[in-house]
């Protein structure tokens, strides 16, 4: 017991005598959950369209002047002709563009019919989909404020209530989808890279020749990492409450522990890497290439699983940030207690110990 | 120029040499290329719907049928009561709950009025707000099917109505597929480019050949092209694999021409290289070195508008974007390949990464020293 806990003295030394690495583990996820938790959202908000108004009358004047107003857009072209619109298009600042036809107040006003045509820079399809939605309820609002005076019969209300996140923020899907991503990879690729470093310098001979069994080396590796992350964790947390303002809605504890056991998860992956890697250049790009998009694709924060190909949405179960960020978004956001995570949680515990005893089956006492 | 000779043929060995170099290079790309674009899906449908139907009523049921068969709602689960609809949210088996109240249909046609309950799962803000926005459309166009039956049409004034006309330019069939390939094409030659570069130097360093192209006649400018220009071709070679994936999986045929694509991509190259080895002439360990290029290429690639539109960043992110190389090649991806945009529509976009070309190789030139 004596001999492993040098052992672990020594992996802590190497941290924690590499300062800059050291400083690169602590800074790198705080920068990353302030950085992403501001700025990754789809949230559409003062978006730049352009207008081509062909009648300019107090209808058109009032819509203009409506969709002005809202949020989402922001009128910043006034256009002359049909060709301006492919022109801006291409330069690409501007993503929708509505035309109003010749006459728009008398059609609307006499024959009760008139158009609006919204043309939209559908490359981003999705981003095209959002406006041209917010732009029809607007213009749909303008209609209805014309009915006002009169009441009509039959009509049925709607209640609508957004639970959880009422301001529709997108912080509340992101944030525990960041938790995930960054944790994965600052466990997975600093573990994977401190075991075949010693490869890669021939200092792992000397632990290799040493009385320590391979368990008790491989647990000795994880440990000084395993104290960066926690450390970590409790980085993140407290910045996306006091920073981000993203509510830790259920029991912290439980929270800690599930982050605790992903960080074994993503260390056991590490270690596993590191074992088949010969060079440090080879595990930094198998843990990039196999933990980074996979990570950030299958956890599900930014794309929707169910609407992947049926073999993708397979696959992703075996992404343990997936399992994580359903545990963090129920316990964070929606306040659940444990009965709701417990089968997540199941599978974490079963994912770690297959990897953690994989990599000891495979860890090589001999050099090749 | 003899020199730069020799150093290319070296550098070219070493790197043809190396297995894993090759696999790095191409395969890893090429299944990333294959599998990332079909994971990357984000148009809302199958929103899972769970309801709370008390009325039981005729009405009540021609909703329900409306709601399913409109193509964005699957049907999850009627629950009995409202709290067990939550739980199928709280579980994840649920979005949205509609709750009918009971005597839905005789309010309705009784008193002229009815309400219903709408709750969305509201974490994902996007999902919920289109989500009930389009379940409002139904309804509200039930609604109006109702009208028309219970009152006759004279006595019905006719509204002013406002047609919304949609066209949808440049990708009419909303492919996300065109959107996302292009993108993610750029993100896997920054990361390959700027990571191999970053740590070539500082592999030399910490296996000590350094000190042998120390003590040699090797001017700093010809050291820094020889390892510049390797990467540089191979890098195009993964470019060219890629389009042609693009063009064959994808059926993606950019609109504009393939030299806009060529010459931006061979001046953005230069940048993302520069940047690489620069960081390596700093860095003392490979760690070090791969650590910091793959926290600015990761910052660089999720704050380029690859994923998440750069204009719903709040300002300051935006200002952020502008020293990033990587969405300006992003952004003229899809310009070039989904608009068809020339070199003029791009001008912007070159000069600035050229600027980031020059800056960043010739810092690493000045950097670079020959003494430890």
């Amino acid at each position: 017991m004596k001999q492993f806990f040098i052992f672990v003295k020594k992996e802590w030394l190497h941290i924690w005598r590499d300062r800059r690495t050291l400083f690169n583990l602590i800074w790198m996820p705080i920068v990353q959950i302030i950085l992403y938790g501001f700025a990754l959202t789809n949230e559409v908000k003062n978006s730049e369209i352009a207008v081509f108004d062909q009648s300019h009358d107090n209808a058109t004047t009032a819509i203009i002047q409506e969709i002005n107003a809202s949020r989402y857009f922001e009128v910043s072209q006034y256009l002359h002709s049909y060709k301006e619109i492919g022109a801006t298009f291409r330069k690409g600042k501007i993503s929708l563009a509505i035309v109003f036809p010749e006459n728009f107040q008398d059609n609307l006003l006499h024959n009760n019919y008139a158009q609006i045509q919204l043309i939209a820079d559908a490359s981003d399809p999705n981003t095209a989909n959002t406006l041209t939605n917010y732009a029809t309820a607007i213009i749909h609002d303008y209609q209805q404020s014309l009915n006002q005076n009169k009441d009509l019969p039959y009509t049925i209300k709607t209640q609508l209530r957004m639970l959880y996140n009422p301001e529709l923020k997108s912080a509340y899907s992101f944030v525990p989808g960041v938790m995930a991503l960054v944790l994965m990879l600052v466990c997975a690729m600093m573990t994977s890279i401190a075991i075949v470093r010693e490869k890669e310098l021939g200092t792992m001979e000397v632990i290799l020749v040493s009385p320590l069994k391979p368990f008790h080396i491989i647990i000795a590796k994880t440990i000084p990492y395993l104290a960066v992350s926690i450390f970590n964790i409790a980085c993140i947390l407290l910045l996306s409450v006091y920073v981000l303002n993203v509510p830790i809605n259920g029991s912290l504890l439980l929270l800690v522990l599930e982050s605790i056991l992903f960080t074994i998860t993503a260390l056991s992956i590490g270690i596993l890497i590191s074992n088949a890697a010969k060079t440090q250049q080879a595990a930094m790009f198998t843990s990039l290439l196999s933990l980074f998009l996979p990570t950030l694709l299958f956890s599900g924060f930014l794309f929707p699983i169910e609407n992947m190909p049926l073999p993708l949405q397979i696959i992703s179960n075996i992404v343990p940030a997936k399992w994580y960020y359903i545990i963090v978004e129920s316990v964070m956001i929606k306040g659940l207690g444990f009965w709701a995570v417990w089968k997540e949680t199941l599978i974490l515990v079963i994912m770690t110990l297959f990897l953690l005893g994989l990599s000891i089956r495979n860890f090589k006492i001999r050099l090749a | 120029m003899r020199v730069l000779k020799f150093l290319l043929q070296k550098e070219f060995r070493q790197i043809l040499r190396d297995p894993s170099i090759f696999r790095i290079l191409f395969i890893a790309p090429m299944i990333q290329l294959l599998i990332l674009p079909l994971a990357a899906d984000y148009q809302i449908k199958n929103i899972n719907l769970s309801v709370v139907d008390h009325d039981h009523s005729q009405y009540s049921q021609i909703l329900i049928n409306k709601i399913v068969s409109s193509g964005y709602f699957r049907l999850k689960d009627y629950s009995a009561t409202f709290p067990q609809a939550m739980h199928s949210i709280e579980l994840d088996k649920a979005d949205l709950v509609l709750e009918i109240p009971i005597h839905f249909q005789r309010d309705l046609v009784k008193d002229n009025k009815a309400n219903l309950f709408i709750a969305a799962n509201a974490i994902n803000g996007i999902k919920a707000g289109l989500g009930s926005a389009y379940i409002q459309q139904i309804i509200q166009n039930y609604n109006q099917t109702v009208r028309m039956q219970w009152v006759q049409f004279p006595r019905f004034d006719p509204q002013p109505t406002i047609d919304v006309e949609y066209s949808d330019w440049y990708n009419p069939n909303m492919n996300y597929q065109y959107f996302m390939v292009p993108g993610i094409l750029v993100m896997l030659l920054t990361i390959i480019g700027s990571n191999f570069a970053a740590l070539n130097i500082v592999k030399e360093k910490e296996l000590g050949t350094i000190e042998q192209i120390n003590v040699s006649p090797i001017k700093k400018t010809y050291f820094i092209l020889g390892k510049l220009i390797p990467f540089w071709i191979l890098a195009l070679v993964v470019l060219t694999f890629g389009l042609v994936i693009a063009y064959v999986v994808y059926g993606i045929v950019p609109l504009g021409s393939y030299l806009t694509i060529y010459i931006f991509s061979a001046i953005y190259l230069l940048a993302v290289l520069g940047l690489g080895l620069l960081l390596s002439t700093y860095a003392q360990t490979q760690q070090q070195s791969f650590l910091v290029a793959f926290f600015i290429t990761m910052i660089f690639n999720l704050m380029s508008g690859l994923f998440t539109p750069i204009e719903s960043m709040p300002h300051w992110a935006q200002v952020i974007t502008w020293f990033n190389p990587v969405t300006y090649f992003i952004e003229v991806m899809r310009m070039v390949i989904l608009k068809g945009s020339v070199l003029a529509d791009i001008k912007t976009q070159i000069f600035a990464v050229l600027g980031f070309a020059v800056f960043f190789n010739g810092w690493a030139i000045l950097n670079y020293r020959k003494r430890s």
